[in-house]
């Protein structure tokens, strides 16, 4: 057992009762995931990946094993302790990009730490924001609403904002979901940089292309680990971008 | 959560809908303004009725001589002879806590002065009349003692006759008639104006009451005796002992007068205002009840469209108390800003109630504060339940939600 795992997942089972059947989301699954690591989870939608996504998250609990959270028993947690670990811990980034309408990429991304428990002086939430928002490349969209950003701009926003409590982990649902795919490629090299800088990062997706951006893959299929393997033929980002690009000057030119 | 970082929210969120949130604060600025400018109004009809009471004097009890009944015919309070200038003197020499008194003879009667003629009151007392009745003189001065024990023919006048007897005249020195006897007037009344059942106070000639028994009237009794304590803690006091004293000197089974005091007065007087301010409060607490009523609509509204910013922030790490504290202050926000304008515009209220009206209005302090308080609390009682139902929502079927 390695005790330096970011997440350990221990015979993890989810079971929904909810009427007359129980459903059974997910059946047993182990798990560990190692600092630096850049893990994609697949499957089929019914294959429990929402489920296990929700517990990795910290957002439900799961209804049998063990799930520890850099070495920490996260499985037996209420409700506020939940919240505490996820405002620490956890970095959220989904396919809606979730910002608040109305509301700055600043202000979006210093939300998290209105919630921190530790008090965090406004002149320090405005500096680690800015600085959030410089690491995705949004420094100088600061003040715009969500409105006024394109649709791989919010969500290099959202990432900021989870980012911006320095967590252990930062969870992708589905992040290219709501986007084109030159915006995708752009946002997976967004992920890959920061994988580069050493952020574990666990995406749930249901697209191989994006998969591949990912250093280890994970199939589900009805609540169960299907495969779990390295990513052969990885791809990059910044190549695959260039290469999209010679490709869309080289129609111009015909 | 800091301090203020909810203050901001709920004010950033109350921005974002200023049309509705106005129409929100609307119910509690109409229901704090009524209760203001009910209080306002009845407050100052009650300082116009104390005030009223208070023109009768200072501490003033009043004994009536019973009521005069022969062959069936009642006489009405004051009629029969059973007080008597002796009563009079022993309250003065045997009551305690008496300062003053003066033996009263109410009589009508047609005066003549100055070539004119007019029908008054003819008033018999003592010299004492004018500080019972907290009553200055605006000319001259009062008769004395001495004029009272040789039955001087000399009077005192109020406003009302001055203006009827001697317009553009000085009246002092001159020769007035009463019932074929002329005095001469001595000193003139200040305006008293009228009085709590709507008579003119000024419309009066007071002569000594030796006089007015001895020359105008031949009676032997007087209608009434005037006393003043000597604070308003001795009045109760005051009444029992002169009631003692007189059943004791009357030697009667059934007491032939009744001892009436100033607190009894104020307390028939302020009974209607009580009752008509207790009935608008009500009306006005209903109306602020309403306006809770409707910010806890708007909040429930609020939050259901607002579930998915919930879900957001409570999978960033807000806790459910977190989202309970940003509704509540959302919610007392809202009726504490509405409650502060409604204090304003029910001052305003008032005050033009007031000008077109011409009725005394007076706000107190103390409300204006239990308006602010009981704006704030419509907040919390009213912001609580969609506060807490927003508190209890699950994260990740928040984050689903449309």
């Amino acid at each position: 057992m390695s005790t330096n795992a970011v997440i350990k997942l221990a015979g993890i089972h989810k079971i929904y009762r909810t009427g007359e059947v129980d459903v059974h989301a997910v059946r047993g699954v182990s798990l560990d995931i190692a600092p630096g690591e850049f893990v994609a989870i697949m499957g089929s939608s019914g294959s429990g990946k929402s489920t296990l996504m929700n517990m990795i998250g910290c957002l439900d609990r799961p209804t049998d094993g063990k799930y520890f959270l850099d070495g920490l028993d996260v499985s037996t947690l209420d409700r506020d302790a939940r919240a505490k670990i996820r405002n620490d811990k956890i970095g959220f980034v989904f396919q809606g990009f979730n910002l608040l309408s109305r509301t700055t990429a600043q202000e979006n991304v210093e939300m998290p730490m209105l919630y921190n428990h530790q008090r965090i002086s406004s002149a320090e939430q405005k500096e680690r924001a800015s600085r959030s928002l410089e690491l995705v490349g949004l420094a100088q969209r600061a003040d715009h609403k969500p409105n006024q950003l394109s649709g791989g701009q919010q969500q290099r926003v959202a990432i900021a904002r989870s980012l911006v409590n320095r967590p252990s982990l930062l969870l992708a649902d589905e992040p290219t979901g709501n986007l084109d795919s030159q915006t995708s490629i752009e946002i997976m090299g967004v992920f890959q940089k920061l994988n580069e800088s050493g952020i574990t990062i666990v995406m749930v997706t249901h697209e191989l292309d994006v998969a591949r951006y990912t250093k280890r893959m994970i199939i589900l299929r009805d609540g169960k680990i299907l495969t779990d393997e390295k990513v052969s033929e990885r791809l990059n980002a910044e190549e695959e971008l260039k290469k999209l690009r010679r490709a869309q000057e080289a129609v111009k030119l015909a | 959560m800091r301090f203020l970082a909810p203050f901001k929210l709920a004010a950033r969120a109350l921005r974002r809908n200023k049309m509705r949130s106005l129409l929100t604060m609307l119910g509690v600025i109409i229901g704090v303004g009524s209760v203001i400018a009910s209080v306002s109004i009845t407050t100052g009809a009650s300082k116009q009725v104390e005030d009223k009471v208070a023109s009768l004097g200072q501490n003033v009890v009043t004994v009536f001589s019973g009521n005069f009944s022969s062959g069936g015919m009642r006489g009405g309070w004051g009629s029969a002879p059973t007080l008597t200038v002796e009563d009079s003197r022993a309250i003065k020499n045997e009551v305690e806590n008496v300062v003053a008194v003066s033996p009263e003879i109410r009589d009508r009667s047609q005066i003549l002065a100055n070539g004119l003629n007019w029908n008054t009151q003819v008033l018999g007392e003592s010299p004492d009349y004018p500080q019972i009745r907290s009553w200055d003189m605006a000319d001259g001065a009062m008769f004395t003692e001495s004029d009272v024990r040789s039955l001087a023919k000399v009077a005192i006048i109020g406003k009302t006759v001055v203006d009827q007897l001697f317009v553009g005249d000085e009246p002092i020195g001159h020769t007035l008639i009463i019932r074929n006897i002329p005095f001469k007037i001595v000193g003139v009344l200040e305006s008293k104006g009228f009085n709590l059942f709507g008579q003119d106070q000024d419309d009066v000639v007071i002569i000594p009451y030796t006089s007015h028994m001895r020359r105008i009237t031949k009676r032997t009794f007087v209608n009434s005796i005037m006393v003043q304590a000597a604070d308003k803690d001795s009045i109760t006091q005051v009444q029992n002992d002169i009631t003692a004293l007189l059943r004791d000197r009357h030697k009667s089974a059934e007491p032939d007068f009744t001892v009436r005091t100033q607190l009894e007065l104020m307390a028939m007087a302020t009974s209607t205002t009580r009752i008509m301010s207790v009935l608008l409060g009500a009306i006005a607490s209903v109306s602020l009840i309403v306006g809770g009523i409707g910010i806890m609509n708007i909040m429930l509204v609020s939050v259901t469209e607002r579930t998915r910013e919930i879900g957001i922030r409570m999978a960033v790490g807000a806790r459910g108390r977190d989202i309970l504290i940003q509704f509540l202050i959302e919610a007392v926000t809202l009726s504490a800003a509405g409650g502060i304008m409604g204090i304003a515009l029910g001052m305003a209220a008032a005050k033009i109630t007031s000008h077109f009206t011409g009725w005394p209005t007076l706000t107190p302090y103390a409300w204006i504060g239990i308006a602010c308080v009981s704006s704030a609390a419509i907040g919390i009682i009213s912001g609580f339940y969609p506060a807490w139902k927003a508190s209890r929502l699950d994260p990740i079927e928040a984050l689903r939600y449309e």
